[in-house]
């Protein structure tokens, strides 16, 4: 990982001698490939190169950040501006930071790291010609078109080789790489007036491999958009449901995960109140936990964007809330142990707290357990979008069944889940025992979107939940 | 700056028949606040070039942010144009573009002090009104100029200037959170803040009592902003020309018909003066222009790009837009919906019971492109014998939004810009599902 515009000597000076509390400088090389069908049509196939950095500084309490791909100075020769521009733009963050400034700056202690990690590489993308991946969704397209009343399909693809370095003034230097492989595929089936979709979202880190294996899953998601005209709508309604893990893990990211999220917290004494650590969120079988440091999945690393090492963070213990997610400031004010949550999408952001895999741990239930005694109720599977006002969560469902006298019964059109978290967690009343993980999602937070996140969980039941249709 | 010129060459050289260069440089300076005082200033240069081929009859793509690096931009495109699609368009020549004001040089100039005093004096006044109001804010102030050559001559370049401002206050009384907020942008340096400061104070005012929704067909009132957060999206999406061409849009076949309330009238205009999403020209080189997608209730056109209009045999609208590493999509610039005869209060006092939804979350997701739009009311009152008596909770309102812009039940007689790019009046619909959970 040397082969780059700028050496590690140049960027340790850049951040070195300034005057301010805190200095650091990062900067990504990204290269990312794209595929994009719609109906008969390859719609879009590119390449992008992204090169740039940027520098953040912390002075009396008081941020300043400057994002950059370019030399100050355009007229200079490209390496030659750019190390004399990197100096310059920390100058310039630290000016700024001067001028915002007012109080004590406090970061949580992390002891400084010099290492260098590479991508664990199962199946690299890079190796694989264009002419092979399109090969690959040629056929998945030309699968989901086959199916009777599919009338368009979309499939996007995109893989994305990543390096980033990091540099602190407190001695860390950091180069990390990796690889993320993503995919959705989705079938239009169209009757007079009424359209239906279905959809999957895939995702997998350093690598390829998944995608070569979706034959079953393009044929399922086809019959599934044509089944869905001929399904009803959910009465609206408050109803027992069951998620599916996919489910499950969005739930546990969009109902809770966010939340623990210490930026809403650290400077809002009421939210402090709300989620005080001990505060019981939930009944004893309920356990959730975070962590980057749980390997290979797509929120998954070594040093998170401030060069503190991942971890895995209880969340909530026995029902009880134990931890939360932090960045140095969040837990330096509150006075936690740094959890290596701040995350940034790229270099243009500062890094914020951010989850990273988030998910709900196995409890005893079978499907049948869960399932067994509901006597009208929803299960709901697969994933659609979901999004949280901390208060209030609603996610949807890819697809849906209505649960009749402890059976699935008919087919729905997707639904949406609403509810209020405070008291949703506390009605999960039953947790299976096979966790997987959702893989495909990308998270979005301060407009920095898509971050790349996985969630988890066993199938869970939860009573009186809102369920609305469409 | 690259030269663009060079780039075109270089990639004739290496094989295309056609191509276009597309460059962006941007200054983008946000001003944050958070827990009602001043955290982080940041500074954002962003810049770089998007290569676009036509080699053989095909389209290829390739964008960089690195230096210098003309010859790998040229290959990453033309690598890619074997696989890409056919190419139904060859790249405009420089066209004649209406005169459009995108750039005020009192924004370019606009002091970061003077923003961080716009930011402070904003959450100060709200915070008049209701003391325990948290709030975040952020004044963002953009310049940037757009480049784009191509090989059948067009040349183009403009500046563009933006001020942002947004505020968003939270107050937590026990487990309730109540969210309030507003945005504004505009290409001078004149944001109305006040009228956020107006928004945000009706808000907190209606909102203070809690109010309980039951699950019914009841009335609902969209306010601008909860047109624009709910229903905005689902229709606009079946007025793109890609969806329309491939069957995808409820509207495809459909062009000219009655579909809408006679009364709804529906445009998007790139020309407009000074407005953020105004530019004399599309990211494809077309010149801009006031495209009306519904006249009096008639579909009366589709929004198009180059490559879309080629495969429907139609003209670009000058619709595409795209970012330094995207390749130009269908969008709209800034949205208009005709303001109607009724008045917002009016609206209000003609409900006996029903629901005003102000801001809707998660109304994006679901069958979108079939219309259908649902979501949970993050900020919406309750309307009890002509008169707002409390903020909702717990309440989704769902619907498909061609079944009810087909016969609103009233047009609002004000509209509104909400973020700067939708001016909308409210709208009241007679029957609309409204789901809730008792207390």
């Amino acid at each position: 990982m040397s082969d780059q515009l700028i050496s590690r000597d140049e960027i340790e000076k850049a951040v070195r001698g300034h005057n301010a509390d805190y200095v650091e400088v990062r900067i990504d090389d990204t290269a990312t490939n794209r595929l994009v069908y719609r109906g008969q049509e390859l719609e879009e196939i590119g390449r992008t190169q992204s090169f740039g950095g940027c520098a953040r500084a912390l002075v009396n309490g008081g941020w300043g950040f400057v994002s950059f791909n370019r030399p100050q100075d355009p007229s200079a020769p490209a390496d030659v501006g750019l190390r004399a521009g990197i100096r310059t733009r920390v100058e310039e963050a630290v000016a700024m930071a001067r001028h915002v400034g007012t109080e004590t700056s406090v970061l949580a202690p992390v002891d400084p790291v010099v290492d260098v990690v590479t991508a664990n590489v199962v199946m690299d993308p890079r190796k694989i010609t264009l002419a092979r991946k399109k090969e690959i969704f040629d056929g998945y397209n030309a699968k989901m078109l086959s199916v009777d009343g599919v009338t368009s399909t979309n499939i996007v693809y995109g893989d994305s080789h990543k390096r980033v370095t990091f540099a602190s003034s407190e001695g860390s230097y950091i180069e990390q790489e990796r690889i993320d492989v993503i995919s959705r595929l989705a079938a239009t089936a169209r009757r007079n007036g009424d359209m239906q979709q279905a959809s999957m979202s895939l995702g997998a880190l350093n690598d390829f491999s998944y995608i070569d294996a979706l034959d079953e899953a393009a044929y399922m998601i086809a019959n599934r958009a044509v089944e869905l005209l001929n399904a009803p709508y959910v009465e609206p309604g408050v109803y027992p449901v069951i998620l599916d893990p996919i489910l499950a893990g969005v739930f546990c990211h969009e109902a809770f995960g966010h939340l623990s999220e210490s930026d809403f917290v650290y400077e809002n004494d009421r939210m402090k109140e709300i989620m005080v650590l001990g505060r019981q969120f939930g009944q004893k079988h309920l356990n959730i936990v975070d962590g980057a440091a749980v390997p290979g999945l797509r929120g998954s690393f070594k040093y998170d964007d401030e060069g503190t090492p991942a971890t895995k963070t209880d969340l909530i213990r026995e029902g009880v809330l134990v931890g939360r997610l932090h960045s140095r400031e969040t837990a330096g004010k509150m006075g936690e142990p740094p959890s290596g949550n701040a995350r940034a999408i790229d270099y243009r952001f500062p890094p914020i707290v951010r989850m990273t895999n988030t998910y709900i741990e196995e409890g005893e239930a079978s499907f049948d357990d869960l399932i067994g005694d509901v006597k009208l109720g929803v299960y709901a599977r697969n994933w659609f979008g979901g999004t949280t006002s901390m208060e209030m969560f609603t996610f949807s469902a890819g697809e849906a069944f209505m649960i009749r006298d402890g059976k699935i019964a008919e087919l729905l059109r997707p639904v949406k889940l609403t509810g209020n978290l405070f008291t949703t967690l506390e009605n999960i009343d039953g947790i299976g025992r096979d966790l997987d993980f959702n893989q495909g999602g990308g998270c979005g937070k301060g407009g920095q979107m898509p971050l790349p996140v996985s969630n988890g969980s066993p199938h869970i039941r939860i009573q009186d939940c809102v369920v609305g249709e469409r | 700056m690259t030269n663009l010129n060079a780039v075109l060459d270089a990639a004739r050289k290496a094989g295309a028949q056609q191509a276009e260069a597309y460059q962006v440089a941007n200054e983008e300076t946000p001003v944050k606040f958070e827990a009602n005082r001043l955290k982080e200033l940041n500074s954002r240069h962003t810049s770089g070039v998007a290569l676009r081929v036509i080699a053989n009859g095909r389209i290829g793509f390739a964008s960089s942010t690195r230096p210098d690096d003309i010859d790998d931009l040229v290959s990453a495109a033309l690598e890619t144009a074997p696989f890409g699609p056919e190419a139904h368009f060859d790249f405009p020549q420089q066209a004649e573009a209406p005169v459009v004001e995108t750039f005020d040089p009192a924004t370019e100039s606009f002091a970061v002090d003077d923003m961080i005093e716009a930011g402070q004096s904003l959450i100060d006044a709200v915070r008049k009104v209701e003391p325990e109001l948290l709030c975040d804010s952020q004044l963002r102030r953009l310049v940037g100029e757009v480049t784009l050559v191509n090989s059948n001559g067009a040349n183009i370049s403009y500046r563009g200037s933006m001020l942002m401002a947004w505020l968003h206050g939270s107050l937590i009384r026990g487990t309730d959170m109540l969210f309030v907020g507003d945005v504004d942008a505009a290409v001078s340096p004149e944001l109305d803040t006040d009228r956020i400061e107006r928004t945000v104070t009706w808000q907190l005012e209606h909102a203070r009592n809690l109010a309980t929704m039951r699950t019914a067909d009841l009335p609902v009132i969209f306010t601008s902003s909860g047109v624009a957060d709910g229903l905005v999206m689902p229709l606009t999406l079946a007025f793109s020309g890609r969806l329309v061409q491939q069957g995808q849009s409820p509207l495809a076949g459909k062009l000219g018909d009655d579909v809408y309330d006679t009364r709804l009238s529906v445009h998007d205009d790139a020309t407009l003066p000074m407005r953020p999403a105004s530019r004399p020209f599309d990211d494809e080189g077309v010149a801009s222009r006031r495209t009306p997608l519904i006249e009096r209730g008639t579909v009366r056109s589709f929004m198009y790009d180059l490559q879309t209009a080629g495969l429907a045999k139609a003209q670009s609208t000058g619709s595409a837009e795209r970012s330094l590493t995207s390749q130009p999509a269908i969008s709209t610039t800034s949205l208009l919906i005709s303001p109607g005869e009724t008045t917002f209060e009016e609206m209000v006092a003609g409900v006996k019971e029903g629901l005003i939804v102000e801001d809707l979350m998660g109304a994006g997701q679901g069958n979108v492109m079939g219309g259908d739009f649902s979501g949970n009311v993050l900020l919406g009152y309750k309307i009890e014998g002509g008169e707002i008596v409390g903020r909702v909770k717990d309440t989704m309102v769902a619907g498909n939004v061609h079944e009810a812009l087909a016969s609103v039940s009233a047009i609002g007689s004000e509209a509104r810009w909400v973020n700067g790019t939708i001016h909308t009046p409210p709208l009241l619909f007679d029957r609309m599902a409204v789901s809730a959970k008792a207390p």
